[in-house]
C-alpha cells in the first residue's frame, strides 16, 4: 500500500514539464497582457504612464473595432456555418457507393495541409483586379471587371469563402467517421417501420452525428475566431480596417502603430470574446447530445 | 440499366473534383508563365519555363527557409509527442479532483488564440533573448500545440484497460515502467494522430514565426515567402512559383501518406 501511494505521487511529476510551458508562455504572458492594457506601453520604451482604462476606453469608440469585431464574427460563424452543411454534404455523397470517392476525398482534404498563407495567395490571383482568374472569366462572358478585394463586406465573405475551402475536408472527414460508426441495423430498422430517405437522415444520422456536429463546430468556430494567415496574404486587412479581424487589427496595432498597450487591450478583450462563445457553444451541443 | 442511372452521380463526383482542383491549376500555370505573357491565367503558358523557380528559389532563400521548418517541425513534434504523452497518463489514470483540475486547465489553453496574448509573448520572448533563435520558436509552438495533445492523448488512455496498469503493479513494476513498458508503446495509433495533426499546424505556422523568427538565417517557409512577395509584389509569376516550391514538402508528403492523414483526422476526432 505503501508503495502504491508512493508511485501515485511520483506519477503527478509527469505533467510538470507541461505545466511549466504553459506557465512560462500562456499564463504569465496572459497575466501581463493584462498589466500592459492599463499602461500606454508603446512596445519598446522602457517607460509608460498608467492610463487605466484608458485604451478600453477609446477601444468602446473606435469606429474600426467594431468593424473589426463585425468581420471576426462573419469570420467565425460564416466560415462554422459553410464548413458544416458543405462538409455534411460531401460526407453523405462521399459514403455512398461509388468508385472513384477515395480519389475526390483525398483532393478535398488536400488544401487543409497547405499553409494558410499560401492559400490566401492562391485565391489572392484569382480576386485581384487586374488580371485576376474570376475577373478574366467574366469578361469572356461581357461583364465589366470588379475590383473584389477593395469592398469591405465583399472581402470578408470571400474570406471566409476560402476559409470554408480549406478546412471543409476537415469537417468532410470528421463527418465520415461518424457515419461509419453508425450500425446499420438502425437503418434496416427505420426501413422496416416504413422511413423514408429524409426520414431516416431526420431520425437516424443526424441525432446519431451530434458528437461529430458538435467537434466540428467547436473547432470551425475557435478558428474562424483566430484566423489571420488568409487575411494577411488577400488583403491584409484593407481596405483600412474594412476586412480585418481582431487578430490582424492586434499585430497592426502593435507593430505598425507601436500601440502595445491598445493592442493587449484588444487582446484581452478578443480573449473573452472567444472563450464565452466556444463555452456557451459547447454547453448548449453537449446539452443536445445528452438529450439524444 | 443500372450504370445509366448511375451518370448523375458521376457528373457531381467529378463536378467536386474539379472544382477542388482549379486553385492549384492556376497556380501552376501562373508559376510556368514568363511574366511577359499576359494571357489569362487560364490559358496553359505559350512557352513554359523554369525561370520563375529559379528566381524564386533563390531570391527567397527557400533551401535554408526549409530546412528551418524541418528542423523546428521536427524537434516541436517530438517535444509535442514525449511532453504530452507524459502528461496524459496520471490525468487519465489518477483521476483526483487537483489532477481533473490540471487537466480541465490544459484544455481550456486550447481556446486561448495564441494572438491575443501576442503583445507580452513576444515581449517575454524578448527579454528572454529570443527572438531570431530556433529554442523560442519550438518551445511556443509545443506549448501551444499541447492542449488538443493531451486532450487526444488523454481520451484515447481512457480506452485503455485498467487492467494491464493493475498486471504491471503486482508484477513489480513501478508506475514510470508501466508507462514507458506497457502504455507507450499502445499508444503508437494517437501518437500518428498527433504527428500528422500538430507536424501540419507546426509546418504552416506563420503567426509565431512572423515575429520570432525574422532573420533569413532562422525564417521558415511562410515567413521566407511573405518577405519575398512584399518585394515582388510586382512579379506575380515568381511569388506563384515561390508558392508552388513552398507547398511541394507538404504535398508529396500528404500524396504517399493520404491514406493515414484521413485516417488519423478520423481517430483523432472520434477517440478523443
Amino acid at each position: 500500500m505503501n508503495r502504491l501511494m508512493q508511485s501515485k505521487g511520483l506519477i503527478n511529476l509527469m505533467y510538470v514539464p507541461a505545466i511549466v510551458l504553459f506557465a512560462l508562455f500562456i499564463f504569465y504572458p496572459f497575466i501581463q497582457g493584462i498589466r500592459v492594457s492599463f499602461t500606454d506601453w508603446n512596445g519598446y520604451s522602457q517607460t509608460y504612464n498608467w492610463v487605466g482604462f484608458d485604451k478600453y476606453n477609446t477601444m468602446l469608440h473606435d469606429r474600426n473595432v467594431w468593424i473589426t469585431v463585425k468581420n471576426t464574427l462573419i469570420y467565425g460563424f460564416g466560415s462554422t456555418f459553410f464548413q458544416n452543411i458543405l462538409g455534411l454534404a460531401y460526407a453523405l455523397f462521399l459514403d455512398s457507393k461509388i468508385r472513384g470517392k477515395g480519389l475526390v476525398r483525398t483532393i478535398v482534404y488536400l488544401p487543409v495541409i497547405i499553409s494558410p498563407l499560401i492559400m490566401g495567395y492562391i485565391w489572392y490571383f484569382f480576386f485581384q483586379y487586374d488580371g485576376g482568374a474570376v475577373n478574366d472569366a467574366i469578361g469572356l462572358l461581357g461583364i465589366e471587371a470588379v475590383d473584389w478585394l477593395s469592398k469591405g463586406p465583399t472581402a470578408v465573405w470571400l474570406i471566409t469563402l476560402v476559409n470554408t475551402y480549406q478546412y471543409m475536408g476537415t469537417a468532410m472527414i470528421i463527418y465520415l467517421a461518424g457515419l461509419q460508426s453508425i450500425p446499420k441495423d438502425y437503418y434496416e430498422a427505420a426501413a422496416i417501420d416504413g422511413a423514408s430517405g429524409i426520414k431516416k437522415f431526420k431520425h437516424v444520422t443526424l441525432p446519431l452525428l451530434m458528437p461529430s456536429i458538435t467537434i466540428n463546430i467547436l473547432i470551425n468556430i475557435i478558428g474562424g475566431l483566430k484566423l489571420f494567415d488568409v487575411i494577411v496574404a488577400m488583403t491584409n486587412g484593407g481596405p483600412g480596417y474594412a476586412s480585418s479581424s481582431i487578430s490582424t487589427m492586434m499585430y497592426n496595432l502593435y507593430f505598425a502603430r507601436q500601440d502595445a498597450g491598445y493592442a493587449a487591450a484588444l487582446g484581452n478583450t478578443m480573449f473573452l470574446m472567444i472563450a464565452l462563445i466556444s463555452l456557451l457553444a459547447l454547453f448548449y451541443l453537449k446539452r443536445k447530445e445528452v438529450k439524444m | 440499366m443500372k450504370n445509366v442511372l448511375q451518370w448523375p452521380k458521376y457528373a457531381v463526383l467529378l463536378l467536386i473534383a474539379v472544382v477542388h482542383i482549379i486553385p492549384f491549376y492556376i497556380l501552376i500555370n501562373m508559376s510556368f508563365k514568363l511574366p511577359t505573357e499576359t494571357s489569362s491565367k487560364w490559358r496553359f503558358p505559350v512557352d513554359a519555363s523554369w525561370d520563375n523557380f529559379v528566381n524564386a528559389w533563390q531570391e527567397a532563400n527557400l533551401l535554408r527557409a526549409i530546412f528551418n521548418n524541418v528542423f523546428i517541425t521536427v524537434s516541436a513534434v517530438a517535444l509535442v509527442v514525449i511532453v504530452g504523452a507524459l502528461a496524459s497518463y496520471p490525468l487519465a489514470r489518477h483521476q483526483t479532483r487537483f489532477n481533473m483540475f490540471i487537466y480541465t486547465v490544459s484544455v481550456s489553453c486550447l481556446i486561448v488564440p495564441a494572438l491575443t496574448i501576442l503583445v507580452p509573448l513576444y515581449k517575454f520572448i524578448v527579454d528572454l533573448g529570443g527572438i531570431n533563435t530556433y529554442w523560442a520558436a519550438i518551445l511556443t509552438q509545443v506549448t501551444f500545440a499541447l492542449p488538443m495533445t493531451i486532450f487526444l492523448y488523454t481520451g484515447f488512455i481512457n480506452t485503455v484497460p485498467r487492467e494491464l496498469d493493475e498486471a504491471g503493479l503486482i508484477d513489480g513494476s513501478s508506475r514510470m515502467g508501466i508507462f514507458f513498458r506497457i502504455i507507450l508503446p499502445l499508444l503508437k495509433p494517437i501518437t500518428a494522430t498527433v504527428i500528422i495533426i500538430m507536424g501540419v499546424q507546426i509546418w504552416n505556422d506563420y503567426q509565431f514565426s512572423i515575429f520570432f523568427l525574422q532573420k533569413v538565417q532562422v525564417q521558415t517557409i511562410p515567413v521566407a515567402l511573405s518577405q519575398f512577395i512584399s518585394q515582388f509584389s510586382n512579379q506575380l509569376n515568381w511569388v506563384a512559383a515561390g508558392c508552388l516550391i513552398g507547398m511541394m514538402p507538404m504535398a508529396i508528403v500528404y500524396l504517399c501518406l493520404q491514406k493515414y492523414f484521413i485516417k488519423g483526422m478520423a481517430d483523432g476526432a472520434v477517440k478523443g
